[in-house]
């Protein structure tokens, strides 16, 4: 198929090939907001097919971590290289990337005057010039995966936040995207619309997808990530496997933010 | 009026066996009209007070409208006599009203561009037809509109936008002013939202000047000081320098209409966009305008609305507008000037396309929100 997820080489299962070419390189990565130091020398390399879990306290400069990789934040010092294209100035290879990278958002952004399929195929139109045909034949093939072909018509009002959420996921994969960020996909929806978000998830990592994902949860973490980072006061705290991470946490502040969301 | 307290209290469903599992709304009963005219002392005191206004005015109306009325006259004689209205008056001008002293033998030409012209904005007026073909299709119109009117080719003979008058006038006037002052618009709305600071300070400015000045000032400006500003020997037609006018002034006005929409889109719509890959102008063009403009249609129209009347100020730089049309056919000295009759077929013009272009917002306001139900 045309517009199946593309399998990363030498990604079978959980397994990464260590040699694979890093998917995302963040090296001494720093940012200010104004005088605010919101980034502070982050240090990340991502393998591809790797699934990252990011957490830390509100603040913590999460959702700007990530939301530089796809330069809808901007670094001010260090290289962020992405599939191979360092992030510059350059609008041609930001465009590039853009189109590797896929976003969700913790409110699902969603076009609100567009329908379901609308949404789907829009960038497909505009940045892939596909014609509207094919465009629908992709949409309509990930808006199954993710379990609502039958919404394909309404308008995203008019759908529950889980499937809007889903909606948003299917948008992104349209576009074939090699790396997915998600910035707390869960985190505004009803508690019953958490896990057909997750489970969504949880297919994409096993189709071997790169993920950097932003999340408070912790089954999700134990689950798919290959590793778990800490982040706080805009620094990488603590970055381990899952289970070291839950099991034996090396810095007093992991401990203590586990055990304020852990209970 | 009436308030809640004086409508009847509702039962809400007839407790019946299975009344559980599907009740009906309770049926939304209207007052009855007695109670709406006199329920309170308030409506009683206003219903009366209408009654002996339109008791008083109703009857001397028709009088004059009906009754006292001349329809048939073939000079002005009769009507001098008569106490009534002057239909007949309307009868032997109005095609003096319509197209204004274009040459009589010729006025099958703006009759034919204006018909022509309202084919096309019917054409316009359902989205779906909202594509290439409309903008390919709208500049064919105008240019057949301009060779019609001004002739000089095709064996038509030349009629220069001195001669042109009335209706034709008033229509290319609105079309250009707001046809071509709302891509204006929206790109100086953009500009003030542009966190470039060149583009941003340019839009400011033109668009508080030009707000700033009265539009009779802004005609006057156009058609005494262009032509000293030119070069020497390069002219442009008055007609044009008062549609210039007309575009840059409503292009202001629809600017920041336009303004107010682009602020009630929240960021994470661009965001989402950008984050697709979607260059700036598809984001704009597909994601951001669409929901904007959906969101400013009822001050959009009355911007519309406005910009239309405003064309009838052409007067005060001796362009004749469809109204200045029907003043300048008041002038002939062999009827008596009925001044009300000709207002009155002139007013009924101008509201058939104003209330048209209000109910047209109406349907575009209720197509978006079927949409989008939240
Ligand atoms: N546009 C901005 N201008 C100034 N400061 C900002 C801006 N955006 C974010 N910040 C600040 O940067 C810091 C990091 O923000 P960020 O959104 O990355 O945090 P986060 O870890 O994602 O938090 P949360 O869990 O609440 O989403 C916060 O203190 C925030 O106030
Ligand atoms: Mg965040």
């Amino acid at each position: 198929m045309p517009f199946s997820v593309k399998l990363i080489d030498g990604s079978v299962g959980r397994s990464v090939d260590p040699k694979a070419e890093a998917a995302v390189q963040m090296i001494d990565v720093h940012k200010w907001y104004g005088e605010f130091h919101v980034l502070r020398d982050i240090n990340l390399s991502i393998r591809r097919g790797e699934r990252i879990v990011i957490c830390g306290p509100s603040g913590s400069g999460k959702s700007t971590m990530i939301r530089c990789i796809n330069r809808l934040e901007e670094h001010q010092k260090g290289r962020i290289i992405v599939d191979g294209t360092e992030l510059t100035n350059d609008l041609k290879r930001i465009d590039e990337v853009r189109r590797e990278v896929g976003m969700v958002f913790q409110h699902f952004n969603l076009f609100p005057h567009l329908t379901v399929l609308e949404n789907c195929t829009l960038a497909s139109i505009w940045v892939k010039k596909m014609r509207k045909k094919e465009a629908e034949e992709v949409a309509m093939h990930y808006l199954t995966r993710v379990k609502i072909p039958e919404q394909a018509n309404k308008y995203p009002g008019q759908l529950s936040g889980g499937q809007q959420q889903r909606v948003a996921i299917a948008r992104s994969l349209c576009m074939s995207p090699k790396i997915m960020l998600f910035d707390e996909p869960t985190s505004a929806l009803d508690p019953e619309m958490v896990k057909e978000v997750l489970d969504t998830m949880v297919g994409l990592a096993d189709e071997g997808m790169t993920m950097l994902c932003v999340t408070h949860e912790m089954g999700f973490a134990r689950q798919v990530a290959d590793r778990v980072i800490f982040m706080d006061y805009g620094q990488i705290v603590e970055m381990n496997t899952p289970d070291e991470f839950f099991r034996n946490p090396q810095h007093e502040r992991t401990r203590l933010f586990l055990s304020q969301i852990l209970h | 009026m009436t308030t809640a307290s004086n409508l009847p209290l509702e039962p809400i469903a007839d407790a019946g066996d299975n009344a559980v599992l599907a009740l009906r709304p309770p049926a939304r009963r209207k007052a009855p009209i007695a109670q709406v005219l006199f329920g309170t002392i308030g409506n009683t005191l206003l219903t009366l007070a209408t009654a002996a206004i339109l008791l008083a005015a109703v009857p001397r109306l028709i009088q004059w409208g009906i009754l006292d009325s001349i329809w048939t006259a073939t000079d002005g004689s009769a009507c001098r006599e008569a106490s009534g209205a002057c239909w007949a008056f309307l009868r032997a001008k109005f095609r003096q009203i319509l197209f204004g002293i274009y040459p009589p033998d010729q006025q099958w030409r703006p009759l034919l561009a204006v018909t022509m012209l309202f084919c096309v904005i019917l054409y316009s007026l359902p989205p779906r037809n909202w594509d290439r073909f409309l903008v390919f299709l709208w500049c064919i119109a105008v240019a057949c509109f301009l060779v019609l009117m001004q002739g000089g080719v095709l064996g038509l003979t030349l009629v220069p936008t001195a001669y042109w008058g009335g209706l034709p006038v008033t229509l290319i006037l609105a079309v250009s002013a707001l046809g071509i002052g709302f891509p204006f618009g929206v790109i100086l709305a953009l500009g003030r939202r542009s966190a470039l600071p060149v583009p941003r300070i340019l839009s400011v400015g033109l668009i508080e000047v030009i707000r700033g000045l009265p539009l009779v000032s802004l005609l006057f400006m156009s058609s005494i000081m262009l032509p000293i500003m030119l070069p020497e020997g390069l002219t442009i037609d008055k007609l044009a320098r008062a549609g210039v006018a007309l575009t840059i002034f409503s292009a202001a006005y629809l600017a920041e209409v336009v303004r107010g929409g682009l602020q009630a889109i929240p960021e994470g719509q661009a965001e989402a966009a950008r984050a697709l890959g979607l260059s700036w102008v598809d984001t704009i063009r597909q994601v951001i305008l669409p929901q904007a403009l959906q969101k400013v249609i009822p001050p959009l129209t009355n911007t519309v609305i406005v910009m239309v009347k405003n064309t009838a100020l052409v007067l005060v730089v001796g362009l004749f507008d469809l109204l200045s049309s029907g003043k300048a056919a008041l002038a002939d000295p062999s009827w008596p000037s009925p001044f009300a009759e000709t207002y009155l077929f002139i007013a009924m013009i101008y509201f058939v396309i104003c209330f048209g272009i209000s109910r047209y917002s109406l349907y575009l306001e209720r197509r978006a929100a079927a949409g989008q139900v939240r």
